[in-house]
């Protein structure tokens, strides 16, 4: 019984340890409807990945980070306001996405497993490129921290004091896209936002730092993923959902109970 | 581009989208001047700013920053997301990672000594501002940038403030560009003062105030020490249109008198 467990806590522990850190510069940088872009934008990386036999995640990573080299152009005009063309964008790749799958005729896709996620189908083969994925983001992330944290404060100041601005925005994205695609294994396109800002918003209570903040995101989003597997376990329930719905219990409670810290 | 210059514009012109937001600037920014740039709403001072910040650029001339140059820059205001958690102490040391113990001298000078251990949201509209110039002091700047650091500053605030600015330049030795919407008022010390209206209009030194008896009745000796006027002495007019109109009798047949400054600028830069 463990084995067929097992595999799927690790790919969600790990992706809620990630999801912490990366989620605390999308709620800093208000950029949670954007997260919500990419992430429905991962159905059409799904299924240009069959489209062209690739490996799945690369077709997620490769979609998910042309849509934000777009949104990034695009944001540039002003015709638009960025989260009418956020939504166009969102729901455009999605239903695009949809059709594609649907259309399909040689591979049968669990639609309801793409949204949601299908956590309990992962093995151990799915285990390893997510530690290493998320190792590879860990360690970007380290590197370009301080600067990220300049551009999040506020992005002129961080340019006038030399932050090379476009480059480290352009890996944060890259960073975000991946994350999106280990994201679709456990909770599915409709619900990856969720991990990346709800354990981020939960963790703003009890810290003094941003790094504070990062590491307590990380274990509110560990411990949704632990309850939420044990709850889909108990009563049958579908794994992502759960895990999302015990994150949004968590911030409920500390969001009512913990007392705000100064600074 | 000479050894001595801190920063080189020449012939700088910017557009946004097909209008012209600033023509034709020439000038330089030479170490330890003290350079106030002045003109009406609209007029592309913070534009020319972020030309010279590197953050824009231009779209005609060269903006030439000498090598190695340390800017500070202080914005008009910066609104950080409640979300982040930041105290004074971590936003001083983002940029400027080192020892600590110039932190604490910075922050006595600016006036903000007990405000170290504040979340930065905390902090009220001047107290902001006296951290964002503890910042850009705290970069050991050849050149402090400021963007309208007298906007919603009491006379007395403003004049406390352009006091240490003086003090400041001083005794480390820094150049100092600022931005004033103030079209009357600038910092005393003032070495040069740049008149804009998306060109350079007039440029020249402050001259005293005891020459203008109206404004020295309204203050007391003290405030006048740090606080002079400009007077200005164009050779142009514009027209409706803000175009240069040469000082003749010319413009009189366009049917409407001329004002100084009462043309309107097209737009500026976006503060968002």
């Amino acid at each position: 019984m463990i084995e067929l467990v097992l595999p799927a806590l690790l790919v969600g522990l790990l992706l809620a340890a990630i999801a912490g850190p990366l989620g605390c510069f999308v709620v800093w940088s208000r950029m949670a409807y954007f997260g919500d872009t990419l992430a429905h934008s991962a159905l059409l990386g799904i299924a240009l990945g069959f489209l062209f036999d690739l490996n799945l995640s690369i077709g997620v990573i490769a979609v998910s980070s042309c849509i934000a080299l777009a949104l990034t152009v695009l944001q540039g005009q002003r015709f638009i306001a960025s989260d009418t063309l956020l939504g166009i964008m969102a729901h455009g790749t999605l239903a695009l996405g949809l059709v594609l799958v649907s259309l399909m005729e040689t591979v049968r896709l669990d639609l309801l497993g793409l949204l949601f996620g299908d956590l309990l189908a992962t093995g151990f083969n799915d285990l390893y490129w997510v530690l290493g994925l998320v190792l590879v983001i860990g360690v970007t992330l380290y590197f370009i921290w301080t600067p990220l944290l300049n551009i999040a404060v506020n992005q002129e100041l961080a340019q006038a004091e030399s932050v090379p601005v476009g480059r480290v925005r352009l890996l944060f994205m890259l960073l975000l896209a991946s994350v999106v695609a280990i994201g679709m294994k456990v909770v599915g396109a409709l619900l990856i936002t969720a991990m990346l800002i709800i354990p981020a918003a939960a963790a703003r209570k009890l810290a003094n730092t941003p790094e504070q903040m990062a590491l307590m995101a990380s274990l509110v989003g560990m411990a949704a993923v632990a309850a939420g597997l044990a709850l889909s376990w108990q009563a049958d329930t579908p794994a992502g959902p759960s895990i999302v719905l015990c994150a949004s219990l968590a911030f409920l409670i500390i969001f009512s109970f913990a007392r705000r810290k100064d600074a | 581009m000479t050894q001595s210059t801190l920063v080189e514009l020449q012939n700088v012109g910017l557009d946004f989208k097909n209008r012209r937001v600033l023509h034709q600037i020439s000038f330089n920014v030479y170490p330890k001047q003290i350079l106030t740039i002045i003109g009406p709403n609209g007029a592309g001072k913070s534009c020319l700013l972020k030309v010279i910040l590197g953050l824009y650029p231009p779209s005609r001339g060269t903006c030439v920053q000498a090598p190695g140059l340390r800017i500070g820059y202080m914005p008009q205001k910066l609104a950080v997301d409640p979300s982040l958690p930041l105290s004074v102490e971590r936003f001083l040391t983002l940029t400027n990672q080192g020892d600590s113990a110039p932190l604490d001298e910075v922050l006595r000078r600016v006036g903000a000594r007990g405000l170290r251990k504040n979340a930065v949201q905390s902090l009220s509209g001047g107290e902001f501002q006296r951290v964002l110039l503890a910042r850009a002091l705290l970069r050991k700047p050849d050149l402090l940038v400021l963007d309208e650091p007298a906007q919603g500053v009491d006379l007395q605030g403003q004049q406390a403030l352009y006091h240490l600015l003086a003090e400041l330049r001083d005794e480390q030795g820094f150049a100092i560009l600022m931005v004033s919407h103030d079209l009357h008022f600038v910092m005393a010390q003032t070495d040069q003062v740049l008149c804009l209206n998306q060109h350079v209009c007039c440029s020249g030194t402050a001259e005293s105030v005891s020459q203008h008896p109206e404004y020295l009745s309204l203050f007391s000796n003290k405030e006048v020490e740090d606080i002079a006027v400009y007077t200005h002495n164009h050779d142009h007019h514009h027209d409706l249109h803000g175009h240069v109109v040469a000082d003749d009798h010319d413009h009189k047949q366009h049917g409407h008198e001329h004002h100084g400054h009462e043309h309107h600028g097209t737009g500026g830069c976006r503060h968002d």
